[in-house]
């Protein structure tokens, strides 16, 4: 029987403390353990992206890694994006873009544009395509939504 | 997947006693981009999954002037986003930008990648070309390693039960010293490579000193090809790299898979062999 594990941690700038068995995914531990579903289970192996959050301030694929080591990290998810109520503005773009349609990889494609304009506030559309490599959409063919990020660039 | 514990280990010798506990039953865990997928997939049982990410060791990234320490848990990211070292090791940066996307350069690392013993990783080559030595720990202390000599298998190296990666050292290139790796793939980013070839060469005005050139996915393990030798004490003109890159090709030995063709795969050695030879001289010019 392998216990589970105590796990404090800031999640979308408030203190979490848990426990989660070792053996379970950030992603898991999130939707199941913290009742956080918006983050989204696509491939599960590190592929698609729908699983972005951010974790010490670096993108990562919520499925590969464990629920367990986030114990002293900073993580935010999509529901920490933006004011409740409100829209962050890559969500206003991307609706106004219709940089959606089924919404299963939005919230990661989010999280990862959102990384981008802070790191850089005007990437390029080559920059753009480049870091967002790493998020999968099988809906929008990625030009709504290269659109949408380089509408909230061009605005900042 | 079987449950496992996840052990924090905070010094190296905390992480082999948690390793040899369990033998075959467990394994170092850095990035885990490939060991998560592994236990998900069933294809590791684990008893426990040993977290070298906070041991001061494998964080260690310290450029200096005869060599290059770069610990085991290094992300990605730290390669390419450090201005001094990209500077130093262009070939490195060629590698570490193409492994995975953004989200997986941020936790995935040469260490890992090299771990992981890919017949197809991009980063073994490139640490092959820079002639690499690893630097290993297990319940009988520390020993080195080629890392020409450091995959045995596709998913195998020499690493064996209580053992871990500590850090690679790679020699600091000198003035003349240039390298590069590329790859071919249906898609730029994200994708894994049908075939992959790193060079370096080192040289003195237009002679070639020597020269190492690496190939990958065209074997069992990630390939030291004699093409390098070939050049040594040669002019670096484009015949005599041309030549070099026949031999490359001459010495893969690749299956056809979902991926590509064997016949494919042996000429993309060829032309992959070529450019990156020019890349290197290119580099080493320049780094005069």
């Amino acid at each position: 029987m392998v216990e589970k594990v105590r796990v404090r941690a800031t999640l979308n700038g408030e203190p979490v403390d848990f426990l989660v068995a070792p053996y379970v995914s950030l992603l898991d531990t999130l939707r199941d353990e913290l009742g956080l579903t918006g983050t989204k289970e696509g491939c599960n192996d590190g592929n698609c992206g729908a699983c972005t959050v951010n974790l010490d301030g670096r993108i990562v694929d919520s499925c590969c890694v464990l629920g367990a080591e986030i114990d002293g990290s900073t993580v935010e998810t999509i529901e920490g994006m933006a004011e409740p109520g409100q829209l962050h503005p890559l969500q206003q773009a991307f609706l106004e873009e219709a940089a959606l349609q089924c919404g299963i990889c939005t919230p990661g494609f989010l999280i990862s544009a959102k990384a981008l304009l802070e790191k850089d506030p005007h990437p390029s559309e080559h920059d753009i395509r480049f870091w967002l490599a790493g998020n999968l959409c099988r809906c929008t063919g990625y030009d709504k939504i290269v659109k949408a990020v380089q509408k909230v660039a061009d605005s900042a | 997947m079987h449950p496992f514990e996840y052990v924090r280990a905070k010094s190296v010798d905390e992480a082999v006693a948690a390793l040899a506990k369990h033998g075959e039953r467990a394994r170092p865990f850095a990035g885990g981009t490939d060991a998560l997928v592994m236990a998900r997939a069933g294809r590791w049982e684990l008893d426990a999954l040993v977290d070298i990410k906070h041991i001061p060791e494998t964080n260690i990234l310290e450029l200096g002037s005869s060599e290059f320490r770069h610990g085991a848990a290094v992300p990605c990211y730290k390669v390419y986003e450090s201005p001094e070292i990209s500077a130093a090791f262009p070939g490195l940066v060629d590698s570490a930008s193409i492994i995975g996307g953004i989200q997986i350069q941020s936790r995935a690392g040469l260490g890992g990648n090299l771990c992981n013993a890919s017949p197809s990783g991009d980063g073994i080559c490139a640490l092959i070309v820079h002639n690499t030595t690893c630097v290993i720990a297990g319940p009988n202390g520390k020993r080195e390693v080629a890392s020409e000599d450091f995959c045995t298998g596709p998913g195998r190296s020499v690493i064996g039960n209580g053992e871990m990666l500590v850090e690679l050292k790679i020699p600091t290139p000198k003035k003349g010293f240039g390298a590069a790796y590329q790859r071919f793939t249906p898609r730029n980013e994200m994708d894994i490579a049908v075939a992959g070839v790193a060079s370096s060469v080192q040289l003195d005005g237009n002679t070639i000193v020597s020269a190492r050139v690496a190939l990958a996915a065209v074997g069992p393990t990630p390939i030291l090809s004699t093409a390098g030798d070939s050049l040594a004490g040669k002019e670096a003109t484009a015949d005599n790299i041309s030549a070099a890159a026949q031999i490359a090709s001459s010495e893969a030995t690749p299956i056809s898979d979902m991926r590509g063709t064997a016949e494919q795969r042996t000429h993309l050695v060829g032309v992959l062999a070529r450019r990156t030879l020019e890349r290197a001289v290119e580099r080493a010019r320049e780094n005069n």
